[in-house]
């Protein structure tokens, strides 16, 4: 059968060939994957399923690379509606699934926010027409992301909402943070808190120590995360309910969610690949691609970060995608915004991690996969049979060089560019359509 | 040698052989300003562009007797009479600015790094006439001279920088070109007014200003901005003045032939008593003096064609 | 110095003091005395030679002569042309020139553009009564209308040649000379 009908909207039976299945916690070995009506049928070496032998299956050789569940991305922003110009839904959903993804969780800090059941409608439909990675919204926790009255969570929630969180506007009262909390328990969802005290901030953009006293540039103190990372612990455990703490970049903070976990507080943590592998040296020069917030912290805290993944007190790694426009990152240093393009290269900065011998592929894959789809309940992140056949296939030893050029996002912002990485998406499936194919 | 760089800007990017080219030209054109013609003809029919995106009358003048007096044309651009206002970025102004071919674009900026990221944007030299709290180049360099003028040498000499560290590029240029030249840098603020990690910068740190004057051969006296009453930096002026005010007791503490200066405009009475300000030991206007011709050498340096 | 290149001396330490002595006799007979007559240099071999003829000077005349030093750098006609800027030395002129008669001292005229410089530098310093030039070696290849009033030497060169004068003040040994070939 011929290869271009997998990208019909009802393909039929594809079987990928060849490759080392990588399925946490299910699969790890050299085995083929037979997928039929999007979903996954077998898995295993060789197929038991006589369907796979027949003529009409399309073969996809993986032969040398890894095949693994779609990766899932908790924390990543689509600006869609509102801001366009940085990234559609289209365009983000295709740097999505070059990257390797197939779930991500978009960010309700939109243009209008993401605080009722239209905007996350809009978000849904348009994700189904891009027709290629799901797109997961996350409601806003409060009205507006203002910080004061609660959104209507329960309408989100029915709309399609995973989540709630104000993103990049943390929610500062407490007291609303307390609320929040014991009102989304009687939905079930994760709340998302970016842990950032904005008074302790106070206008810094980039980590506050020796790099930001010689650049003379406002520095954002570890505390300003850590004192909203130990409040957000305490109203786990006042209230019970689950915090998610978004894009940790400290040690202490590392530290704070390890003690928390080792008493039995109900709370889950992410790291981002570049809190993991650059440091605050990167902003040097001023380079406006090294603004993110929470900022690039020192190699210390990088290797905390790395440490906690290992130990398990970081449940997952997230993207934080926030594409910007060149003009917004050709402004000076302090006011060009925060953020970086971070899909595409997720999956070779963490495989860094298991090159160097940090993590095992198994590992680093669980964080990209079942971790995080079961932190927000989606059903998504496996290869078992009877998943939905969303498939990342990578080559884990191709080098590659960074090229923003060349990135599916609308945006060019990375610190990475020219950078060589190790490990390259070859093909995305999602519900068994090939909706990435870079051999 | 020559002085091999397009731009100018950040001390920290300078060799001690930069610096000392930098000095002994300025010392050779201080001789320009004494005449009755204050005038030659080194940068006949250069362009001199001074962007200032905050006020400052004193330096942007000083940068344009410095360009007159070498017969350079000037023009002032500042935001009020420009179109930032209509949302222009930094960089087309510039770029505007440089279509109309000025040769060295002098740059005063709010933003850290507005000078460096500017400088990748145009082909004109640039100076940098202060970029938010990272550096004031030309004010280190024409502080340097003064001291050099008054004490010599600079190694070995015990300097004291009183007040806002934190947020004044004039300290961390100050500090960056003392260490350079081998002086024992000393920093007294209270410590709402210290960066994070003050002491990697080459510095001793004090709290209180009578200790860290003990021995001290320059006191460098820093501007207290007012506008950072507001915030949480520091009770009240009283408060300020009574701790880190330069008196003549004060003085006293340092050694008999100490300098005083002072970046101007001064807070009389608030970081400087009016006694020591008017005293023979304050050297504030040599500064002034000195700062035309530190940047008549530095236009001259920077102008040899690219 | 490096073996490639090859010196041809055109005057030894004796003619060059000599020299020196006959040029200061000159310029007094010409200005019939020394009064209101001020020698300055041009940097740096025309203020080594002003000085010699300065102390000549005051030793025939018995009374002081005011003496300056000229760096012309800053009237170069180059400075808009050249990548790298020259660097620039002290200028040290004491004395009000206005009414005086300047002798301007040079070591060795050749083009004429110095000499050029040197004047509008002189006259950014007032209004002098005259001026007039003294050099050691005149050495031919005028780019401009210029001529000097007291030539220690003419010496008729090719134009690629390097005509230099050494000075004691240097830590060398006096003389004039002719360098062909490369310095490495």
């Amino acid at each position: 059968m011929n290869e271009a009908s997998l990208n019909q909207a009802s393909p039929k039976t594809v079987c990928i060939q060849g490759g080392t299945v990588i399925d946490p916690g299910h699969v790890n070995g050299r085995a083929d994957v037979l997928i039929q009506d999007g979903k996954i049928v077998e898995v295993g070496y060789p197929l038991k399923s006589a369907v796979a032998q027949d003529d009409s299956v399309i073969v996809l050789d993986a032969s040398g690379w890894i095949v693994a569940p779609g990766l899932v991305d908790l924390h990543c922003h689509l600006r869609e509606p509102g801001f366009e110009y940085k990234e559609t839904i289209q365009t983000g959903s295709a740097s999505a699934v070059a990257g390797g993804f197939t779930s991500i969780c978009a960010m309700p800090n939109t243009q209008p926010v993401n605080d009722n059941a239209a905007i996350t409608q809009f978000m849904l439909t348009k994700g189904q027409e891009a027709g290629k990675a799901r797109i997961y919204p996350i409601g806003a926790i409060t009205k507006n992301s203002d910080g004061e009255e609660l959104a209507n969570i329960g309408e989100l929630v029915a709309a399609g909402c995973v989540a709630i969180s104000d993103d990049g506007r943390p929610v500062m009262n407490s007291l609303v943070m307390r609320r929040a909390l014991e009102y989304a328990k009687a939905f079930g969802v994760p709340v998302v808190d970016h842990c950032e005290d904005l008074h302790l901030t106070d206008g810094g953009c980039m980590n506050e120590g020796a790099v930001s006293t010689e650049l003379g540039m406002p520095g954002i103190p570890d505390a300003s995360e850590e004192v909203m990372v130990a409040r957000n612990l305490a109203l786990a455990d006042l209230t019970g309910v689950c915090v998610h703490l978004a894009h940790l970049s400290t040690a202490r903070s590392v530290e704070l969610v390890r003690h928390a976990k080792a008493q039995g507080l109900p709370v889950s943590a992410e790291v981002c690949p570049h809190h993991f592998s650059i440091t605050e040296e990167a902003v040097r020069g001023y380079q406006a691609n090294a603004k993110m917030n929470p900022p690039l912290r020192t190699d210390e805290d990088m290797k905390a970060l790395r440490q906690g993944l290992v130990d398990g007190t970081i449940d997952v790694i997230a993207t934080d995608h926030a594409p910007h426009a060149l003009q917004e990152k050709q402004l000076e240093f302090d006011t060009a915004p925060f953020g970086i393009v971070g899909f595409e290269t997720a999956l070779p900065l963490t495989l860094q991690l298991v090159h160097d011998g940090t993590l095992s592929m198994e590992q680093a894959l669980d964080k990209l996969t079942r971790a995080p789809a079961q932190l927000f309940h989606l059903p998504v992140g496996s290869l078992t049979p009877g998943s939905l056949a969303d498939v990342v296939i990578f080559d884990a030893q191709e080098e590659w060089v960074v090229d923003p050029e060349q990135f599916q996002s609308k945006s060019r912002n990375t610190p990475f560019g020219g950078m060589v990485v190790k490990g390259k998406v070859k093909m995305t499936l999602v519900d068994g359509r090939l909706v990435y194919d870079a051999r | 040698m020559a002085l091999s760089r397009k731009d100018l800007l950040a001390i920290h990017d300078l060799s001690v052989e930069e610096i000392e080219l930098i000095l002994t030209t300025a010392e050779s054109l201080k001789e320009v300003s004494g005449r009755d013609i204050k005038k030659v003809p080194a940068l006949r029919g250069k362009t001199i562009v001074n962007l200032f995106f905050e006020p400052s009358t004193r330096t942007r003048t000083s940068f344009e007797l410095a360009a007159k007096r070498l017969s350079a044309d000037v023009i002032n651009f500042s935001p009020s009479t420009s179109s930032i206002v209509k949302g222009e970025t930094l960089i087309d102004t510039a770029r505007n600015i440089e279509s109309m071919k000025a040769d060295i674009i002098v740059l005063r900026h709010s933003s850290p790094g507005a000078a460096e990221h500017l400088a990748r944007f145009v082909q004109s030299s640039v100076i940098n006439a202060g970029d938010g709290w990272h550096e004031h180049p030309t004010q280190a360099l024409l502080d340097l001279y003064t001291i050099k003028e008054k004490k010599e040498k600079i190694e070995g000499l015990t300097i004291v920088i009183v007040g806002d560290v934190a947020h004044s590029r004039v300290a961390r240029s100050n500090i960056a070109i003392l260490n350079k030249l081998g002086a024992q840098v000393r920093v007294v603020a209270p410590p709402t007014m210290l960066p994070s990690c003050v002491e990697r910068l080459g510095v001793s740190v004090f709290y209180r200003f009578e200790d860290a004057l003990i021995g001290a051969d320059v006191i460098m006296m820093l501007r207290l901005q007012r506008e950072r009453l507001g915030q949480a930096l520091l009770p009240s002026l009283r408060e300020y003045a009574t701790l880190f005010c330069l008196t003549a007791a004060r003085l006293k503490l340092a050694k008999p032939e100490a300098i005083v200066m002072h970046p101007g405009p001064l807070n009389r009475g608030i970081e400087i008593s009016p006694e020591v300000a008017d005293s023979s030991a304050a050297v504030i206007l040599d500064q002034v003096t000195n700062g035309v011709s530190v940047r008549m050498a530095l236009m001259y340096l920077l102008s040899g064609s690219a | 110095m490096n073996s490639t290149q090859s010196e041809r001396v055109l005057m030894d330490a004796q003619e060059m003091s000599r020299t020196l002595s006959r040029i200061s006799h000159e310029i007094i007979e010409r200005n019939k005395g020394s009064q209101d007559v001020a020698l300055i240099g041009i940097r740096t071999g025309g203020v080594y030679l002003a000085q010699r003829l300065a102390v000549r000077i005051q030793q025939i005349e018995q009374r002081d002569i005011h003496f300056g030093e000229l760096d012309i750098t800053l009237y170069r006609d180059d400075l808009s042309i050249r990548k790298d800027q020259p660097e620039i030395r002290k200028t040290t002129i004491p004395f009000n020139i206005s009414d005086l008669t300047i002798v301007l001292v040079d070591d060795v005229l050749f083009t004429g553009r110095t000499i050029r410089a040197a004047l509008d530098g002189l006259m950014d310093f007032g209004r002098p009564a005259e001026i007039q030039l003294a050099v050691l070696v005149d050495r031919g290849h005028r780019q401009l209308p210029i001529r000097a009033n007291y030539v220690g030497k003419n010496i008729p060169t090719a134009r690629e040649e390097d005509v230099q004068v050494f000075f004691e003040e240097l830590g060398q040994v006096d003389r004039v000379s002719i360098l062909t070939g490369h310095t490495e």
